[in-house]
C-alpha cells in the first residue's frame, strides 16, 4: 500500500508548527499505524532529512517525533489526531492498535497532535500530559499505608460491582477524551478514576473528598467544562461511557451539600 | 570486592530467615529518615511500590522514568494475573507450595532463601492491592476469583480481566500519587539515567537526561534503588514495551555491579507470530490461555501444505488428524507445561515441518473444545479482551478459527546480582523487579513476575535499605559538584558527543534488528558452542560497524527519540554479548537455556548439578577485556533437587 502523509511537525513548544507532506510506499496491510511512522522515520533518516540539516535549507525536519511503549493498546502512551479523530478512524482502539488495512491505499491521512491548552506540543506530535498526573496526585487513591491491610477476602464485593469499577479502571490515562471534546474538558478521565473508587467500599470513605479535590484540581489547569456534547465516549478507545460522568456528578454534588 | 558477594542468607530454618533478618535490621528514626534521599529508578511495579512505600516511613525520595508519566512504565502490559499463597481455593496450596513450585519451575537456579521470603509475603501482596481499590476478578458470592497458570497444579492466580498488570501498576501509581501529594516523593518523569555515580566505592547518585531539553543532570542521595526492569529487547523484536532497556542495569555493571545468570531469558510460548520484516514489537497472548485453549498441529505434513495455500481451513481438520503434542508429550500438566518447555515444543514440530502459517513458524492455539463445554458467554467472560485484541491485529477470529502462536522472547531471569537484602555489590545500591536476577532461576513461572516486582518493593526493600540507611544518617547530603558527579557527566556527554558526530548511512534500529537476528539466531531456544562463539564475534563487528557509520540525526539539546534509541543500543551490544559468554560456560541445559550438547536421548533438557549448581555473577574487567566470573554455589536445604518431570 502507499500513502500520502500530512504531518504536523513543530520543533519545540515555543516553535511555530507546519504541516510537511510525505509519501510512502510499500507498506504492508497487517502493519500498525505506528509501523508505518517507524518506516517512514527510517526512510527520513536514510535520507540525510534531519532537524540540524533543516537549518541549512533541507526541506524535511527529519524523524517525526511520537510518542508510544507498549504498542499493545494499554500504556496510554500513543496519541495522535488522524484525519480528524483522535486514534483515527478504527473505533474502540488506540493508534498503537490501528492498522494500515483500515485506510484506501493512496490515500492522503492527516496527522497531529492532541490540541488542548492543557496539553502543550513538547514536539511534532508529542504533548506534554502532566497535568494528567496532577489531577489524580490531587485525590485519585484510597489513602492506605502499606502493610495496614487487612484479609483481601474480609471485604465482599458483588461480582458485578467489581466488574463495573473495573470497566472504568481500564481508562489508560491517553488524552482523546480531552483532544475530542470541544471544550478540552477531562470529565471523562476525572469520572472513570472517581467512578471506578467510589464503586468499591474501600473507596467509599474518601469518595466525596476525592470527587471535590479532582474536579478543583481540573478546573485549575485549564481543562474547560463538560457541556455533556459526548464526544469523549465516542472517541475513548476503552469504552469508558458518560453514565461515570453522572456517578462523579452525584459524588461532587454529594460533597457540596456536605460543605 | 569479595566480601561484597556474599549471600547473606539468614541462619535458622527456612520459614524463620525473614522474621530472624528483619529482627535484626536496624531501625532509622522518623525525624532522622527525613534527612535522608533515596532516588528510585523505575516506576514500574517493582520502583513506584517501593517509592511509595519508602515515602510513607518518610524518607526523602526521587523517582525517575522514561515515560511522561510514571503509569506508563512496561508493567502496565503484564495480562495474564499474579500468584499468592492465599489457599482461597483450599486446593491444598500453600507458602511452602508456591515456594516449591517456584523453585522447581525455576529448574534449581534460584536461591531457596529468597524465594521462600517471596511465597511468605505473596499473601499480603493481595491484601495491600485489594485495599488500593484494585478490583480484581471477583466470584458471584463477593470472593475474590482465581485461575490457574502453567507450571503448577494449584489455582492461586488472581486477575483483574487481562489486565492485572494495569490494574496492579495503577495501584502503586496511585499510592505514589499519594505521596507525591504529600511531598515525601518528588517525580521526575521524561528523565533517562545514564549513569550511576559512586563515592568511595558507595552509590551516591546518578546522572540523567532530560528527554525533553535534552540537558544533562546530577542527582545525589544516600542509596539508589534501581527498578528498570529486564533486558529482552536484546532481540529487538520481543514482547517488551519498545523503551524497555538494559542500560541502567549495564552502567551499575560497569561500576561494579555484579551481573548474575545474563543468559537466563524467557521465550513466552504463546505470541502472535512475527508477519513480515517491517514488525518492530511482538504481541503477547497471555499464557492464561492456555488453561482453556489446546495447542496443536497437523499430524499430516498434506495438511499443513493445504494450510500454508490457503487451501483449508484449520477447523477442516479432523480431530483424528490433530497431533496435540503438548497433551502428548506431557499427559500429567499437558497444556500447562512451564514456558520453556512448551516453547521448545513448539519450536521442534516448526523444525519438523508443521509451522501451519506461510513462514512455517505458527502453531495452533484452539478454543473450539472449550466454547462447547464452557459456553459462549463463560469463554468471553474469561478471555473476551484477549479474542478482541488477536482480532484486531490479525483479522481474524478465534471464535471461528484457532489463534496461531509461535515463541518469542518475553521475560529476563537474570538481571544485576543482589544479596538476600537486595543490595548489589556496589553498597547503597539495591535492585529490584526484573532488574535484579533473584527469584526465578532458570525460568520463571507465569504470573509471578509482577508478585516480585510487589514484594520487592512494599514489603522487603522499604525493610532491608533501613540496615543501611541506620548508619548514614549522619552523613551529609551527597553534594553533586564532587568530582565524581563531574566525572560521570563528562564521560556521558563524550558518549553522546560520539554518537551525534559518526554521521553514517545506517539507522539504529537497523542495526538493532541485525543485533536481534544475532541473538535470535545463536543465543536463542537452542544454544551451542560453535554458535555462541560465532555470536560473540559477530557482536562485536556488528558494534564496530556501529561505531563507524550509524546515523543519529538532530542535536543533544532537544527531545531527540533517536538519539536516546542510539544510547540504548550501545548497551544492548555489551549486554548481548554478556549473554552469549554466560550462555557459553554454562554447558548445561536448564530452564530457557538450552544447550543443545546437553539433552537426553528424548531431546529434553539435560540438567548438570554436579558443574553448574551455582549462580554466575560476572565483573565487568575494563572495554575490550574479558569479565571475571564468579560462583555463588546454590543450597538446597529443604527441597530435593530432581529432574524436572512434567510427564507423570
Ligand atoms: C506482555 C507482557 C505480559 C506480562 N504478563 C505478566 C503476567 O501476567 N504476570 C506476571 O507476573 N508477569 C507478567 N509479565 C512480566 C512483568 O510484567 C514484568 O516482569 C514486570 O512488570 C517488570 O516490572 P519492573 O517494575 O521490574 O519493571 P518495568 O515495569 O519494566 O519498569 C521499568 C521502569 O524503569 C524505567 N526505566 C528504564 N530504564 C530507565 C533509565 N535508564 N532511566 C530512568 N528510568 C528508566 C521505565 O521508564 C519504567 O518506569 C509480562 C510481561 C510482558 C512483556
Ligand atoms: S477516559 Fe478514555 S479517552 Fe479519556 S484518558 Fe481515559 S482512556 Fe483515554
Ligand atoms: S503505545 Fe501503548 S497504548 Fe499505544
Amino acid at each position: 500500500m502507499e500513502f500520502n502523509l500530512k504531518i504536523w511537525r513543530q520543533k519545540n513548544a515555543k516553535a511555530k508548527g507546519h504541516f510537511e507532506t510525505y509519501h510512502i510506499s510499500g507498506i504492508e496491510e497487517d502493519a500498525s499505524f505506528l509501523e508505518m511512522l517507524d518506516i517512514l522515520n527510517e526512510q527520513l533518516i536514510r535520507e540525510g532529512c534531519d532537524p540540524v540539516a533543516v537549518e541549512r535549507g533541507c526541506q524535511s525536519s527529519g524523524p517525526v517525533s511520537f510518542d508510544h511503549d507498549c504498542r499493545e493498546g494499554i500504556c496510554g502512551a500513543c496519541s495522535l489526531y488522524i484525519d480528524g479523530r483522535a486514534h483515527g478512524p478504527d473505533d474502540h482502539v488506540t493508534t498503537c492498535q490501528l492498522f494500515m488495512r483500515h485506510f484506501k491505499d493512496g490515500a492522503t491521512i492527516t496527522v497531529e497532535p492532541w490540541r488542548s491548552a492543557a496539553f502543550p506540543v513538547i514536539k511534532d506530535l508529542v504533548v506534554d500530559r502532566t497535568a494528567f498526573d496532577k489531577i489524580l496526585q490531587a485525590g485519585g487513591f484510597i489513602s492506605v499505608r502499606t502493610g495496614s491491610a487487612q484479609d483481601a477476602n474480609n471485604i465482599l464485593i458483588p461480582h458485578d460491582k467489581a466488574e463495573e469499577s473495573m470497566d472504568a479502571a481500564a481508562c489508560v490515562g491517553c488524552g482523546a477524551c480531552v483532544a475530542t471534546c470541544k471544550n478540552g474538558s477531562a470529565m471523562l478521565f476525572v469520572a472513570a478514576r472517581v467512578s471506578s473508587l467510589a464503586l468499591l467500599p474501600q473507596g467509599r470513605p474518601e469518595a466525596k473528598r476525592r470527587a471535590k479535590a479532582m474536579v478543583a484540581k481540573m478546573d485549575e489547569l485549564g481543562f474547560g467544562n463538560c457541556t455533556n456534547t459526548r464526544a469523549c465516549e465516542l472517541e475513548c478507545p476503552k469504552g469508558i461511557t458518560v453514565a461515570h460522568i453522572a456517578r462523579l456528578n452525584r459524588e461532587f454534588l454529594k460533597a457540596k451539600f456536605s460543605d | 570486592m569479595a566480601d561484597k558477594f556474599t549471600s547473606k542468607i539468614p541462619d535458622g530454618p527456612l520459614a524463620q530467615k525473614w522474621t530472624k533478618r528483619k529482627s535484626e535490621i536496624h531501625l532509622v528514626s522518623p525525624n532522622n529518615k527525613r534527612k535522608l534521599e533515596i532516588i528510585v529508578v523505575g516506576t514500574g511495579l517493582g520502583g513506584a511500590s517501593a517509592a511509595a512505600s519508602l515515602g510513607e516511613l518518610g524518607y526523602n525520595v526521587k523517582i525517575f522514568c522514561i515515560s511522561d508519566s510514571p503509569r506508563r512504565a512496561h508493567s502496565i502490559a503484564a495480562q495474564g494475573g499474579i500468584n499468592a499463597a492465599k489457599n482461597y481455593q483450599n486446593d491444598n496450596d500453600s507458602i511452602y507450595r508456591l515456594f516449591y513450585d517456584t523453585i522447581k519451575g525455576g529448574d534449581y537456579r534460584a536461591r531457596e532463601a529468597n524465594v521462600y521470603r517471596l511465597a511468605e509475603v505473596s499473601a499480603a501482596i493481595i491484601d495491600q492491592c485489594v485495599a488500593q481499590g484494585i478490583p480484581f476478578a471477583r466470584e458471584y458470592g463477593g470472593y475474590l476469583a482465581n485461575r490457574s497458570f502453567g507450571g503448577v497444579q494449584v489455582s492461586r492466580t488472581f486477575y483483574a480481566r487481562g489486565q492485572t498488570g494495569q490494574q496492579l501498576l495503577l495501584g502503586a501509581y496511585a499510592s505514589l500519587n499519594k505521596e507525591i501529594a504529600a511531598g515525601t516523593v518528588k517525580s521526575y518523569p521524561r528523565h533517562e539515567m545514564l549513569d550511576l555515580v559512586v563515592i568511595n566505592g558507595e552509590a551516591k547518585g546518578i546522572i540523567t537526561r532530560n528527554l525533553v531539553t535534552g540537558q544533562l543532570e546530577r542527582f545525589g542521595a544516600h542509596a539508589v534503588i534501581i527498578a528498570t526492569g529486564g533486558y529482552g529487547n536484546t532481540y529487538f523484536l520481543s514482547t517488551n514495551a519498545m523503551n524497555s532497556n538494559g542500560s541502567a542495569a549495564l552502567q551499575c555493571y560497569k561500576k561494579g555491579a555484579y551481573f548474575a545468570n545474563p543468559c537466563f531469558a524467557q521465550i513466552h510460548p504463546t505470541c502472535i507470530p512475527v508477519h513480515g520484516d517491517q514488525q518492530c514489537k511482538l504481541t503477547l497472548m497471555s499464557e492464561s490461555l492456555r488453561n482453556d485453549g489446546r495447542i496443536w498441529v497437523p499430524k499430516k505434513l498434506e495438511d499443513v501444505e493445504k494450510l500454508r495455500k490457503h487451501q483449508i481451513k484449520a477447523s477442516q481438520i479432523p480431530e483424528e488428524d490433530r497431533d496435540y503434542y503438548l497433551e502428548r508429550r506431557y499427559p500429567a500438566f499437558g497444556n500447562l507445561v512451564p514456558r520453556d518447555v512448551a516453547s521448545r515444543a513448539a519450536k521442534e514440530r516448526c523444525d519438523a515441518g508443521f509451522g501451519v502459517n506461510e513462514t512455517g513458524k505458527a502453531v495452533y492455539l484452539d478454543f473450539s473444545e472449550a466454547i462447547q463445554r464452557l459456553g459462549h458467554q463463560k469463554v468471553a467472560e474469561r478471555y473476551g479482551n484477549l479474542f478482541e485484541m488477536y482480532e484486531k491485529i490479525t483479522a481474524s477470529s478465534p471464535w471461528e478459527e484457532p489463534m496461531m502462536i509461535y515463541p518469542a522472547i518475553h521475560y529476563t531471569m537474570g538481571g544485576i546480582w543482589v544479596d538476600y537484602d537486595l543490595q548489589t555489590t556496589i553498597p547503597g545500591l539495591y535492585a529490584i523487579g526484573e532488574a535484579n536476577f533473584s527469584d526465578h532461576g532458570g525460568n520463571r513461572l507465569g504470573a509471578s513476575a509482577l508478585m516480585q516486582g510487589l514484594a520487592d518493593g512494599y514489603f522487603i526493600v522499604p525493610v532491608t535499605i533501613g540496615d543501611y540507611l541506620s548508619k548514614k544518617f549522619a552523613e551529609p547530603k551527597t553534594d553533586v559538584n564532587r568530582p565524581e558527579f563531574a566525572e560521570a557527566e563528562k564521560a556521558v556527554q563524550a558518549r553522546i558527543d560520539r554518537l551525534l558526530s559518526i554521521n553514517g548511512k545506517e539507522t539504529v534500529d537497523s542495526i538493532h534488528k541485525e543485533l536481534g537476528h544475532i541473538m535470535w539466531e545463536y543465543v536463542g531456544m537452542a544454544r551451542d558452542k560453535a554458535g555462541l562463539e560465532k555470536a560473540i564475534g559477530l557482536i562485536k563487528d556488528l558494534r564496530k560497524r556501529f561505531y563507524e557509520n550509524v546515523k543519529v540525526p538532530g542535536t543533544q539539546f532537544e527531545f531527540n527519540q533517536e538519539l536516546e534509541k542510539a544510547l540504548r543500543l550501545e548497551d544492548f551490544f555489551e549486554i548481548g554479548e554478556l549473554m552469549a559468554r554466560d550462555a557459553l560456560n554454562r554447558n548445561e541445559s536448564c530452564g530457557g537455556h538450552f544447550r543443545v550438547e546437553s539433552q537426553t536421548e528424548e531431546g529434553e533438557a539435560k540438567r548438570d548439578d554436579a558443574n553448574y549448581m551455582y549462580v554466575a555473577a560476572w565483573e565487568y574487567k575494563g572495554e575490550g577485556v574479558e569479565p571475571e566470573l564468579h560462583k555463588e554455589p546454590l543450597v538446597y536445604e529443604n527441597i530435593k533437587v530432581i529432574t524436572r518431570n512434567y510427564k507423570d
